[in-house]
Parts: C-alpha cells; sequence; structure tokens
C-alpha cells in the first residue's frame, strides 16, 4: 500500500516536472508546436552595424518579419555583411528597399528595418539589398559636426 | 593472473598460509597459519584490538592480504575476480555485530532479500522460506516489525534468520555475544549450536566471551600481538598451552599480558616529568625576561 | 619551512587521491545504472529526492519569483519600461536563479540526507553486510541514487522557474497593474526556447550530476562514526554550493558569452 502511495507521488512528480518545461516552453519562450515555418535569407551591407546582435528582428513597418541569423565581415568591401531570415510569405520586398539599423526607443535595443522601394523585382533567397543605412553613430554625428563648424 | 582454484585439505574450509596484513603502520597479522575444520564451530578469541573482526573481513574478501593466501573451500579469496567473489559470498553468512538489517525494511523484507537478489523463486516459495528461518530462530511473530522495534538481541537474531535465508556453507560470527543480556546470550548460544547441527555449517565465532565460547566451539584459536597464541581443542590448549593462552582462558588482570601499558620506568618517569615541567616554566618566562 | 612544504604536500595528496577516488567510484557506480531490477529501488529514491524537496522547491520558487516581480517593477518603472517585467524575471529565472537556487536548495535539502543516509548505512554495517551477501552496493545503493538525482534536479529547477514566472507574473499584473499583455509578449519575444531554455535544463542536469555525485561520495566514503557523518554532511552542503556556483559561471560563459 504504501509502496502504491510511493509510486503515485513520484509519477505525479514527473508529470508535474515534464508539465513546468512545456508550460516554460510554450508559454514563457512562447515556442510554438507548428513546424518551423519556411524563410529565405537575403543579405545587406552596411558601414556600420552598431550594436546589432544576431537574433535582432527585422521588422517591415514596426511588423517583425523575420531575425538575423549571421553577422560577418565582407573581406573585399571591408563592411558588416549581416544574414536575415525572413518569413517566406513576404515575398513584396523589392530591389530598391532600403535597410535600415535602428533603435528601438532611445536606449533600446537594435534591430534592422525595411523600407519598402516601388520597383517591380523583388528580393529572393541569397540576393542582397541595394542600398543600406547603417546606425546612427552619435559620437561620429557630434565629431562631424563640430569639425564642420569650425 | 594466477589460478585462483587451488587445492585444499578435505576436513578444512578454510585454510590461510603466510597471511600479513597491516593497517597504516600497524602490523595485525605476522605471517600467520589458521585452519577452520569443515562441519565444527571454531571460535577465533583474542584481547580487544587484535583484528578478530579483520580476519573475518579478510576471509570474506572486503579486505586483500599483504602477503598469503586464503583457501576458502577451494577458492583463493585474495585472488578471485570480483565477480567471482561475490559469487562466493553467497555460500557464506555473516552476522554483523550489530546486526545490520536493513533500516528501511521489516524483519520478514530483510530475511527475503538476499532470497529476493539471489534467486528466481516464486513469492510463496519466498514467504515458505522465510518463514521458516524466521521460526527457527524464533521471531516468526515479529515479521512485519521494523528493525528499529527490534531489541538488541532480536535484531541479532532476525539478522541470522537472514544470514542463513541461502542455506549457505560456512556462518561467520562477528562478536554475536556482545552487548547482550544472560537471556539473549543463552539464546544465540543454543542457536549458533543448534543451527551447525541441523545445517551442518562450518561456523566461525569471533569472541572475547570465554565462557559462552568454550561452552560451543570445537577448535579454538587464540590470537594476539599479530600472531597465533594457540591452536587446537578448548581442552586440549586449557592443558598445554603457553602462558599466555592460560592467563586468556582463565582472565587473570596481570601475567605475560601486562596490566600496565608499555612505558618506560616509574621513578624515571615521575623525576623526568617533574624536570620538563621546571624546562617549560622557564622557558615561558624567558621571552618576557 | 620544510615542515610547511610537507604539510602542504600531504594535503594535497590526500585531495587528489579523495579526487581520483571519488572518479573511479562515480564511474564503477555508473556501470550499474541500466538493471530492470533496480526500478523500484529508482522510484523509491526518486520519492526521496525528488518528491520531498517538492515543498522547498515551490515555496522558494513562488517566493523568489514575487520578489523578482516587485524589485524589477520599481527599477523599471522609473524609465517608464515597466512592461519588461516579464522579460526580465522570465530570463533571470529560466537562465540563472531556476538552475542555481535549485541546486543550492537540493544541496542542502537532499545531499544533506543522502549523505547522512548512506554514511548511516556504512556506521551500522549495513553495507559491508550487502557486500557479504553477495551484492553489490554500488548497484543496490549508490546507482538508483544517483540516477534519481540526475533524474531530479532538472525537473526541480523546471518547477522552479515556472512557479517564479507564475509568482512574478502574480506580483506585477494582478497587483501592480502591469499590462498582461505585453508582459507575457515582451517576455515570449525575449526567451528563446533553444537559446534559454534548453541551456537552463542543461546547466540544472549538470548540477543535479554534481551535487548528487558529491553527496553520495561523501556518504561512502566517510569515516563511519557521529563525528564523520557531521563532518561528510558539512562538506557536501559546502563542497555542492561551491561546485554549483563556479560551474555555473563556466557554463554561463560558454553558453550566453562569445568565448
Amino acid at each position: 500500500m504504501r509502496m502504491r502511495t510511493i509510486e503515485i507521488s513520484v509519477g505525479l512528480f514527473i508529470a508535474a516536472g515534464i508539465g513546468a518545461l512545456f508550460l516554460l516552453a510554450l508559454e514563457v519562450s512562447g515556442l510554438s508546436l507548428r513546424p518551423q515555418e519556411s524563410t529565405y535569407k537575403v543579405y545587406a551591407e552596411f558601414t556600420d552595424i552598431g550594436g546589432l546582435r544576431v537574433r535582432a528582428k527585422v521588422s517591415v513597418a514596426g511588423v517583425t518579419i523575420g531575425r538575423v541569423s549571421k553577422i560577418g565581415l565582407d573581406n573585399r568591401s571591408v563592411k558588416a555583411l549581416v544574414e536575415m531570415q525572413i518569413r517566406s510569405d513576404i515575398d513584396f520586398i523589392t530591389r530598391d528597399s532600403i535597410a535600415r539599423v535602428t533603435t528601438a526607443g532611445l536606449l533600446g535595443e537594435k534591430y534592422v528595418d525595411i523600407s519598402i522601394g516601388g520597383d517591380f523585382d523583388v528580393l529572393g533567397e541569397g540576393d542582397y539589398f541595394e542600398s543600406s543605412q547603417g546606425a546612427l553613430n552619435l559620437e561620429k554625428l557630434i565629431s562631424d559636426f563640430a569639425t564642420s563648424n569650425l | 593472473m594466477p589460478d585462483a582454484i587451488a587445492k585444499i585439505d578435505p576436513g578444512n574450509f578454510v585454510e590461510i598460509r603466510g597471511l600479513s596484513f597491516s593497517r597504516g603502520d600497524r602490523l595485525i597479522y605476522d605471517n600467520i597459519d589458521i585452519d577452520i575444520p569443515k562441519g565444527k564451530i571454531t571460535a577465533v578469541m583474542g584481547p580487544s584490538g587484535t583484528g578478530k573482526t579483520t580476519l573475518l573481513r579478510l576471509i570474506g574478501g572486503q579486505l586483500k592480504p599483504d602477503a598469503g593466501t586464503i583457501n576458502v573451500n577451494g577458492q583463493l579469496v585474495n585472488r578471485l575476480k570480483r565477480k567471482e567473489l561475490y559469487l562466493l559470498r553467497e555460500r557464506l553468512g555473516m552476522l554483523f555485530q550489530s546486526g545490520a538489517l536493513f533500516s528501511d525494511l521489516t524483519v520478514y523484507e530483510n530475511v527475503a532479500f538476499p532470497l529476493r537478489v539471489h534467486t528466481d523463486l516464486p513469492e510463496p516459495m519466498i514467504r515458505d522460506l522465510v518463514l521458516m528461518k524466521l521460526h527457527a530462530v524464533g521471531l516468526r511473530g515479529a515479521r512485519d516489525l521494523m528493525p528499529s522495534e527490534l531489541s538488541g538481541g532480536m535484531a541479532r537474531r532476525a539478522a541470522l534468520a537472514r544470514a542463513i535465508a541461502l542455506d549457505p556453507d560456512m556462518v561467520m560470527y562477528d562478536e554475536p555475544f556482545t552487548g547482550q543480556d544472560p537471556i539473549a546470550m543463552a539464546v544465540v548460544v543454543k542457536l549458533i549450536r543448534s543451527l551447525n547441527e541441523a545445517l551442518g555449517l562450518t561456523s566461525i565465532v569471533v569472541s572475547h566471551d570465554i565462557q559462552e565460547s568454550l561452552s560451543i566451539t570445537d577448535h579454538l584459536i587464540i590470537v594476539a600481538e599479530g600472531r597465533v597464541m594457540g591452536q587446537g581443542a578448548p581442552e586440549e590448549l586449557r592443558e598445554v598451552g603457553s602462558e599466555f593462552v592460560k592467563q586468556f582462558l582463565l582472565g587473570l588482570p596481570d601475567g605475560p599480558v601486562a596490566f600496565q601499558y608499555p612505558a618506560t620506568d616509574i621513578a624515571q618517569d615521575f623525576l623526568q616529568e617533574s624536570g620538563d615541567l621546571q624546562a617549560q616554566g622557564d622557558s615561558k618566562e624567558s621571552p618576557h625576561a | 619551512m620544510l615542515d610547511f612544504l610537507q604539510r602542504l604536500g600531504r594535503n594535497n595528496l590526500a585531495r587528489l587521491s579523495a579526487l581520483g577516488r571519488a572518479g573511479i567510484f562515480f564511474f564503477q557506480a555508473l556501470m550499474h545504472v541500466p538493471s530492470v531490477q533496480s526500478i523500484p529501488l529508482f522510484v523509491k529514491q526518486l520519492y526521496a529526492i525528488g518528491v520531498l524537496s517538492l515543498i522547498i522547491i515551490v515555496v522558494s520558487g513562488l517566493f523568489i519569483g514575487m520578489v523578482l516581480g516587485l524589485q524589477g517593477y520599481y527599477i523599471l518603472v522609473a524609465y517608464g519600461s515597466e512592461q519588461a517585467v516579464g522579460q526580465m524575471i522570465a530570463l533571470t529565472l529560466v537562465r540563472e536563479l531556476g538552475p542555481v537556487v535549485t541546486a543550492l536548495l537540493f544541496a542542502g535539502r537532499a545531499g544533506s540526507a543522502l549523505t547522512a543516509e548512506i554514511g548511516l548505512m556504512k556506521a551500522t554495517e549495513q553495507l559491508s553486510s550487502l557486500e557479504m551477501m553477495g551484492v553489490d552496493p554500488l548497484k543496490h545503493v549508490i546507482a538508483p541514487r544517483l540516477l534519481a538525482g540526475f533524474v531530479a534536479m532538472p525537473l526541480l529547477a523546471c518547477i522552479f522557474s515556472a512557479v517564479g514566472v507564475w509568482g512574478g507574473m502574480m506580483v506585477s499584473v494582478d497587483w501592480l497593474g502591469v499590462y498582461d499583455g505585453s508582459f507575457w509578449g515582451n517576455m515570449q519575444a525575449a526567451v528563446d526556447f533553444r537559446q534559454d531554455i534548453v541551456n537552463g535544463v542543461i546547466k540544472s542536469l549538470v548540477f543535479g550530476v554534481v551535487c548528487t555525485w558529491i553527496a553520495v561520495f561523501q556518504g561512502y566514503d566517510l569515516v563511519p562514526t557521529s563525528e564523520g557523518i557531521s563532518n561528510a554532511t558539512t562538506k557536501t552542503v559546502v563542497y555542492s554550493s561551491l561546485s554549483v556556483l563556479g560551474l555555473d559561471f563556466v557554463l554561463t560563459a560558454v553558453m550566453f558569452g562569445d568565448l
């Protein structure tokens, strides 16, 4: 009889532990049980990415459409090369769209914002943005301002 | 790897040859030979602290000797591989000084434990065997008690039932009489005797209770100071034994084993001590001076 | 001077040999882990180690989550970003406090009990009598306890974190009036399943192995006297806590840093 209560409570314990893990996965990290959405990769080169990190969001008009998947340095152009994964259903990023590294709020996180242009050609897997705008470097801005005024 | 199979005298169950064992810097056994005859009760006796329990652990293979061989029923214990050693131990029973019952199991489960681990017997048969063993030690009615509810004597009897659960060839008793009231002691004495006869066991009793041991033993071994002081039938030893054996068997306070712990000459000791204190007193004062 | 060097050498040799013994012990015990016969023993140990630690884990998790909610709110409200409190609570719990505090409580609650239990079995010759019965105590006593510890720790850590998040939500959303949509939204945007939760579980698994190993070895290796048992119990708690904190730094550096 005693062994039975022990077994039941151990069973409950394991169930509670696994339940807690599921809760953490679904509620806290927002993991969806649906299969991973299909994405395609696009690239952009920036003169300066500021504090942009891998996993930062990529958005159009403030709506998240993907995330930064890799950050590297292009050896020839000596610019930052950012790889982004965009959801497949977002198939209207035109070739003349501008990728811009911006900041959420004054001190918030860096993310990539895309302004859609008017070209007929759209970006596909492995394509590059033609124009981009790096992060706003406050210090550089101030020093430019100071030297030009003197 | 030398072969672990060896010849043994058919009259003996255990043969120990040239055994040396030391713990740290202390030599416990120095090149001793011991025979344990088959089917008899052998008492190993000696003053406290001479390593009688160590001898049982050596025979059981829990300790490895520094030199010599321990032959148990044709197998050299100190050369067996781990697995073979565990197989051999299933044929040996040991009664520990404290009983060593598993404190989280009932008396019944304690006795059933070796059966459950080593055999595939069906539950009804295990039950019959356990009740038989418990009946033999007079604890059939106490089967549902926990070890913490037993008195010292009952715990030892329950442990004895567990030790004989697998019908071993040999049972080793580690200080079975220590800390028992006279009645419980008499019960244990009777049990050792009757089990030995009923099951055809070889028994080794380690003890320093002379009267109880002499009343049941067929073969007596006296160890002290790392050596075997006497070996043989009790009557024989009492007659022809050395001074030490006589002192031990009669329980005299002084003799070859001196009453005093080894020390320097008493007169010198007292004189020196007062001299030392003087010197200490001097050195204590000198830094302040 | 020479005396000092000798003492230093002797102490370190003793420590090294203890470490070696602990390693051999660990691997010998692990060899015995898979066995059908030992499932009831394993369940019993899981009860003693896991279920009996549940109350302290749930209560501590709840209060730590509530305190995080309170403190986080008062710090963040000064910047007008109190919606981020959810992300702060969740990340702190899942990455750090969940595994670490669970391991510390585990060492104090279950680890010390394991050491004392095995030590007492040694002192009362139960381990010896198992050996003399032809039953390997590593298999029968040690292996089920090790395995139960490995399994219990990650489960306890998950329960701790989940209860903590719930406690933090109770304080910040229900009492302090943070908008619950942004509470959960920010949290889900910031917490990544693989990066944060899986790494947290891996941490607690490592802590589980280390804490149980220390506890069981201290019990098995102790001097079988009442003083030896109390010394070993203290050692279990101290060594486990220190190893958990030290390992936590190493693991964090490897998992979240760019080392």
